[in-house]
């Protein structure tokens, strides 16, 4: 309504103007046309530089430590001066294991993620539940993705304890926050009418299921968990420094014992893994999206 | 159209050349092919890839059913908040959302000039853009926390640590967002600006900045949402705000306390989530 409001008032200045200049466009007519936002755009722009003052007040740098400018240097040197032996290498402390291990833990996450985020999908969906029930389990979506996934990994190693089996865990739990969320939206957007025409065509419930629901579901179902695994291996990278398993907790564990060399083939093998995994995954829904 | 109608020849995949298509012979004599289902190759390589996995991660259902309970024990306890210790997750609070806030301005102030940088539409020479797409690509494949860490190793443990992780995250992921949104914008009116005579750098100003604007807004809006869930963690590794928190009340089995931590980090989070939803519909 404000819509339309706005563009009557906008069309009764243009007449005003219009009048004024004798039913001739002049420039000056034209940019009395303009609409006048220079307000919001200062409102806006005070709004942004006062919160960022209020942040910035408190933000006080003190300088680097005293080993910080070794820190730095140590780092760089590590990076391109690499540990080829721990790069290459084939014990299971080496970087290739670590990252197969890592995978793991990413693929095993996604799957049970995935697989569980199925029931919470379709029990969170509007269009096939009641509200009440509908909203409840909302409600425990949001819960699961509000408890950060590190925090959620502290709790499972009283569980598990510590290694890759507690990684598995903890992501299967927190995959199913973000995944139930991208399938609650495929499931509300079914065309119905195709279930309607089965219908008509006599087709049993489960004919209904296979030809009409799945053919629907499947593609972007499995787009959202390829996408998924994508953040999965990277959190799984860092589900290590709780003692999570994969490669996280050596790369800290060098950081923080400052063996840079070592630090710089950690940092080898995690930036070429994700860069091939992130490169597949968009190859790969781009062709789901494609059909 | 005398011309018989030929079917245009497709490269045969080599899938198809090992297991031959299907071909069916209808009533009137015309035969068609179907191609073999790939479905069964996938089933088994991910059933492989699934046993290959189980037995890297020593994965035992059992161990979850059995000690499951410890893991409801905590839950139940976060679910009693202890209200007495929200006087002391304030301040870690605030924290948290100044460095998130600052994080994500710098961040965001850096990637617009590379994000022009990268986008092939306004740049047009091929080494430039592929160089920048590729530093960019580095910088998110490093994770958040790694990034904290090494932070908070040079720059002393602080906040300051943890704005600098996130302002490096921030420009990795809004620059790559970014340059996606300004390859689809209307380049119409920059070419008419250039006809015009205006030079390359007004007629990128009135033509283009216009219509980036908005789009660059909102990715900043959506990075900020992200960055206030990720910076809640990154006092783990030190670098300042509620993840110290954290990491003392679970250090100390305080699972009530946590609960507190846990509830008031939800609220600010769905408060700035609800905020940004709302301004990014306008900006749309």
């Amino acid at each position: 309504m404000s819509d339309n409001k706005k563009s009557i008032n906008k069309i009764g200045k243009a007449d005003a103007v219009l009048n004024a200049a004798d039913d001739k466009l002049t420039v000056a007519g034209m940019y009395a046309m303009q609409p006048h936002k220079w307000i919001l755009y200062l409102g806006i722009v005070l709004v942004i530089a006062v919160l960022i003052g209020w942040s910035a007040s408190d933000m006080s740098f003190s300088g680097m430590t005293a080993t910080g400018t070794e820190v730095a240097k140590g780092v760089l040197h590590g990076v391109f001066h690499p540990d080829t032996k721990l790069l290459f290498g084939t014990s299971d402390s080496d970087v290739p294991y670590l990252l197969m291990q890592t995978i793991a833990i990413a693929v095993l996450g996604t799957l049970f993620g995935a697989i569980l985020a199925i029931p919470f999908a379709f029990l969170a969906s509007t269009t096939i539940m009641p509200k009440p029930v509908a909203f409840v389990f909302r409600a425990i979506i949001l819960l699961i993705r509000t408890i950060p996934s590190l925090v959620w990994a502290l709790m499972w190693i009283r569980v598990t304890g510590p290694g890759a089996f507690c990684g598995v865990v903890t992501q299967s739990v927190c995959s199913i926050g973000m995944i139930s969320k991208m399938y609650i939206t495929a499931i509300e957007d079914l065309d119905t009418k195709i279930l309607e025409s089965l219908d008509a065509m006599g087709c049993t419930p489960f004919q209904k299921i296979r030809y009409g629901v799945l053919p629907q579901l499947t593609a972007s179902f499995i787009s959202t968990t390829i996408y998924r695994f994508d953040i999965n291996l990277k959190d799984a990278t860092t589900l290590g420094i709780v003692g999570a398993g994969g490669i996280g907790a050596s790369l800290m564990q060098c950081l923080n014992s400052r063996r840079w060399a070592m630090v710089g083939s950690f940092i080898w093998g995690l930036m070429v893994l994700v860069l091939i995994i992130e490169f597949a995954s968009t190859k790969i829904r781009k062709k789901l999206a494609r059909g | 159209m005398s011309e018989e109608y030929t079917e245009p020849k497709k490269k045969v995949k080599l899938f198809d050349r090992i297991f031959k298509p299907q071909v069916i012979t209808i009533a009137n004599g015309h035969t068609a092919v179907r191609p073999r289902s790939r479905l069964p190759f996938i089933l088994i390589v991910l059933a492989i890839v699934i046993a290959w996995a189980l037995y890297m991660t020593e994965f035992s259902l059992a161990t979850v059913f059995s000690r499951v309970n410890e893991l409801f024990y905590i839950l139940s306890r976060i679910f009693r908040p202890k209200w007495s210790f929200f006087g002391k997750v304030i301040s870690p609070l605030i924290d948290t959302i100044k460095m998130s806030i600052m994080g994500t301005f710098i961040g965001c102030a850096l990637a617009l000039p590379f994000a022009v940088l990268a986008s092939s539409n306004i740049v047009h020479n091929r080494v430039v853009i592929s160089v920048v797409r590729f530093i960019l690509a580095l910088i998110r494949t490093v994770p958040t926390l790694i990034i904290a860490l090494v932070c908070a190793l040079i720059f002393s443990l602080g906040t300051f640590a943890g704005t600098i992780a996130i302002a490096i995250f921030t420009f990795g992921v809004v620059a790559k967002m970014l340059y996606e949104s300004i390859e689809t914008i209307d380049m119409g009116p920059f070419e008419a600006m250039e006809a015009l005579g205006a030079d390359k750098f007004r007629a990128f100003w009135s033509a283009c900045i216009p219509q980036i604007l908005p789009v660059y807004l909102s990715h900043c809006l959506y990075c900020f949402e992200m960055n206030v869930r990720a910076s809640a963690i990154l006092g783990y590794v030190g670098a300042g705000g509620l993840g110290i928190t954290i990491n003392e009340r679970i250090g100390w089995r305080d699972y009530n306390g946590l609960g507190m931590v846990l509830l008031a980090l939800f609220v600010v989070v769905f408060a700035i989530e609800f905020l940004s939803e709302y301004l990014r519909k306008k900006l749309s």
